[in-house]
C-alpha cells in the first residue's frame, strides 16, 4: 500500500506535513553520524580496515580454520554471528511455543514441568547458562543418548545454550500473547464445537502470534546481541574474533569501536524494520 | 402497557402458532455456584423442539448462567441437562458433538477477528462438517443472504458495524444447522439504532421453526416471538407464562416490580 510508505518519510513532520523540530529523530541522525564516520574510517584507515577484515571473517570454505563443526563450514566472524542468531532463534520459537503453551495448559504436570524450565532459566544469568548448557548438558545428553559429546561443536552447544535460554523468554511472551486474546473467542469456538486443541490452533494462535510479533522482534534483536556470550565458548563470531586481533596486535581501540559498529549497524537496521512494520500493523487494526 | 424498546411490538404481528415437538431440552433442577456465589438455584425448565423460550430478569439473577449451562460453557454444580435426548453431566457425552448441535450468539459477538467473515463462516463447517471449501462457502453465503449482509462476506470483523457482526455471528451459528439457537443478550453491546437489524433477524429465525433460547432484555422481541417468557430471580424461576400474560397481568410481586422498573418512563 502507498499509504504505508508515505509514513517513513513523514518522519520528523507535523500533521500538516511540516518540519517539526521537537518529533525529529535526532538521535537517529547521532546514530547515523557515527555508523558513518566508521564506514568513512574503515574505507580511508588502513588500521580500521584490517581490523573490519579480520572481524568480519569468512563465509565458509575455511574447514581447517576451526577444529571440526559447522562453524568451520559456515566461516567466521559475521557468518558465524548471523547463523547462530538465526538457529538458534529458530529453535527458540519452537522451545518458546511448546512451553507458552505448557504453561497455560490445564494439565497440572504439563504446567508444572513449563513453569519449572521458565522459572530455572529465569533465574540464573545468561553467561552462566551458556557454560552450564555447553559444559554440563550438553556432554550428559549427548552420553545418554550414545553420541560423542566430543563430536559437539563449541559453535553448536553455544546455539543449544542460547535456544533454551531465549526459549524461556520466548514461552512467556507466548504465553501474554495467548492471554491477550480474549476469552470469547474459545468460547465462540468451543460453542461451534471445536475442541480445546482445535480452538487453539486455529482462533487463540494466530491471533496471539500476531499480538506479540514485535515483542519477539525485540527478542531476536536481543539474542542478535547475547550471540556475543558465545565468544567465551571460543566460538569466532565477531566478538571472539574481534578479541583475538585486539589480543595479538593490541589495537582494542580499532577492533572493538568496528565491533561496535557492527553491532550497532545491524539492530538498528533492525529495530527500524520493527518500527515501521509496529506503525503498519497498528494503522491495520483500526 | 407501553414501553419504550426500540424494538416495537406493534411492527409485529402475534407469534404465529408453531408446531412444537418433544422435549429437546430438559433443564432439570440445576444449580451453578460460583466459589460462594450461588448464581443458579434449582432451575428447571423444558423447551420443546420450535419453541421459543425468552428468559427475563434483573441483572445477577442467574439468566446467562443457565443459557451458559446448556452448552456447558459453564459446568453445572447440580442437577441435571438433557440436550436432545443426551445428558451432558454423563462423563461419556462428547459436548463438542452436542455443542456442534446448538448454536450460540454472544453480547459481545466474538467474532474471529484474524478471519474473514466468510472464513469466520466456513472454520467450523470444514472442522466439524467435514465440508468441502465451496461447499462451505456457498452454506456460507446462504447464511450471509439471509442476514441481509452477502456483501461483507470479504470483510474482516473490525471492519463492519455491530450489528453487522452480529448478524455474522447468528450466520456463523446458522451454518453449522444447528437444532438449538441459544441467544446471550444479542443486543445489549450495541447501538440502538442497529437493535432492530438483529432482532429482525431473530424474529424471522423465530418464524421460521428453530428452537431458541434467548436471554434479552428487549420486551418487544419477547412479545412478538416468545412462546414462553421466563421471569428469573437469584437463580429461580419466579414466573412463566405466555408473553401476554407475564407482561399484563404479572402475578408475583418481584415479576411486577422488575416489569415497572423496566417498562415506565
Amino acid at each position: 500500500m502507498t499509504g504505508e510508505v508515505q509514513t517513513d518519510f513523514s518522519i520528523g513532520k507535523d500533521p500538516n506535513g511540516r518540519f517539526n523540530a521537537r518529533n525529529f529523530p535526532w538521535w537517529l541522525v547521532a546514530i547515523i553520524g557515527f555508523l558513518a564516520l566508521m564506514s568513512l574510517l574503515i574505507l580511508t584507515n588502513p588500521d580500521y580496515n584490517k581490523a573490519f577484515n579480520f572481524i568480519k571473517g569468512e563465509f565458509g570454505g575455511i574447514s581447517g580454520f576451526q577444529a571440526g563443526g559447522l562453524a568451520g563450514f559456515i566461516g567466521t566472524g559475521i557468518a558465524v554471528t548471523i547463523y547462530t542468531t538465526l538457529v538458534a532463534f529458530g529453535v527458540a520459537l519452537i522451545i518458546g511455543l511448546l512451553a507458552g503453551l505448557g504453561r497455560v495448559n490445564s494439565n497440572v504436570v504439563i504446567r508444572n514441568v513449563a513453569i519449572t524450565y521458565i522459572e530455572f532459566i529465569r533465574g540464573v544469568p545468561t553467561l552462566v547458562l551458556i557454560f552450564t548448557v555447553a559444559f554440563v548438558i550438553v556432554p550428559s545428553v549427548a552420553d545418554t543418548l550414545g553420541i560423542s559429546g566430543q563430536s559437539i561443536s563449541t559453535n553448536t552447544r553455544g546455539i543449544i545454550a542460547l535456544a533454551v535460554i531465549y526459549g524461556a523468554f520466548l514461552a512467556e511472551v507466548f504465553r501474554a500473547g495467548i492471554e491477550s486474546v480474549p476469552p470469547g473467542q474459545t468460547e465462540a469456538a468451543r460453542s461451534l464445537g471445536l475442541n480445546g486443541r482445535q480452538a487453539m490452533r486455529h482462533v487463540v494462535l494466530p491471533q496471539a502470534i500476531r499480538n506479540v510479533l514485535p515483542a519477539l522482534g525485540n527478542d531476536f534483536i536481543a539474542m542478535l546481541k547475547d550471540s556475543s556470550l558465545i565468544s567465551v565458548l571460543a566460538v569466532r563470531d565477531i566478538t571472539q574474533m574481534a578479541r583475538l586481533y585486539a589480543g595479538s596486535t593490541f589495537r582494542f581501540r580499532e577492533s572493538y569501536l568496528v565491533l561496535t559498529f557492527l553491532y550497532l549497524s545491524m539492530t538498528i537496521a533492525l529495530s527500524l524494520f520493527l518500527r515501521w512494520y509496529e506503525k503498519r500493523l497498528r494503522q491495520n487494526a483500526r | 402497557m407501553q414501553d419504550n424498546n426500540t424494538f416495537d411490538a406493534a411492527d409485529n404481528p402475534a407469534p404465529v402458532s408453531r408446531v412444537l415437538g418433544d422435549d429437546i431440552i430438559i433443564i432439570d433442577n440445576l444449580y451453578k455456584q460460583f466459589g460462594t456465589v450461588k448464581a443458579v438455584n434449582g432451575f428447571s425448565l423444558n423447551v420443546r423442539q420450535g419453541e421459543v423460550v425468552v428468559i427475563v430478569g434483573p441483572s445477577g439473577s442467574g439468566k446467562s448462567t443457565v443459557l451458559r449451562c446448556i452448552n456447558h460453557l459453564e459446568v453445572p454444580t447440580g442437577g441435571a441437562i438433557y440436550v436432545d435426548g443426551t445428558h451432558l453431566e454423563d462423563k461419556k457425552t462428547d459436548i463438542n458433538a452436542v455443542r456442534a448441535e446448538v448454536g450460540m450468539v454472544f453480547q459481545q459477538f466474538n467474532l474471529f477477528g484474524h478471519l474473514s467473515v466468510l472464513d469466520n463462516i466456513t472454520l467450523a463447517q470444514r472442522l466439524i462438517r467435514k465440508r468441502k471449501k465451496e461447499e462451505a462457502e456457498r452454506i456460507a453465503m446462504e447464511q450471509l443472504n439471509r442476514v441481509g449482509i452477502p456483501e461483507k462476506a470479504n470483510a474482516f470483523p473490525r471492519q463492519l458495524s455491530g450489528g453487522q457482526q452480529q448478524r455474522v455471528a447468528i450466520a456463523r451459528s446458522l451454518a453449522m444447522n444447528p437444532k438449538i439457537m441459544l441467544f446471550d443478550e444479542p443486543t445489549s453491546a450495541l447501538d440502538p439504532e442497529m437493535i432492530k437489524e438483529v432482532l429482525d433477524v431473530m424474529l424471522d429465525l423465530a418464524r421460521g421453526g428453530m428452537t431458541m433460547v434467548v436471554v434479552t432484555h428487549e420486551m418487544g422481541f419477547a412479545r412478538s416471538a416468545a412462546d414462553r417468557v421466563v421471569f428469573m430471580d437469584q437463580g429461580s424461576i419466579v414466573e412463566m407464562a405466555s408473553p401476554r400474560t407475564l407482561f399484563n397481568d404479572p402475578k408475583h410481586e418481584r415479576t411486577k416490580l422488575f416489569l415497572s422498573k423496566i417498562i415506565s418512563h
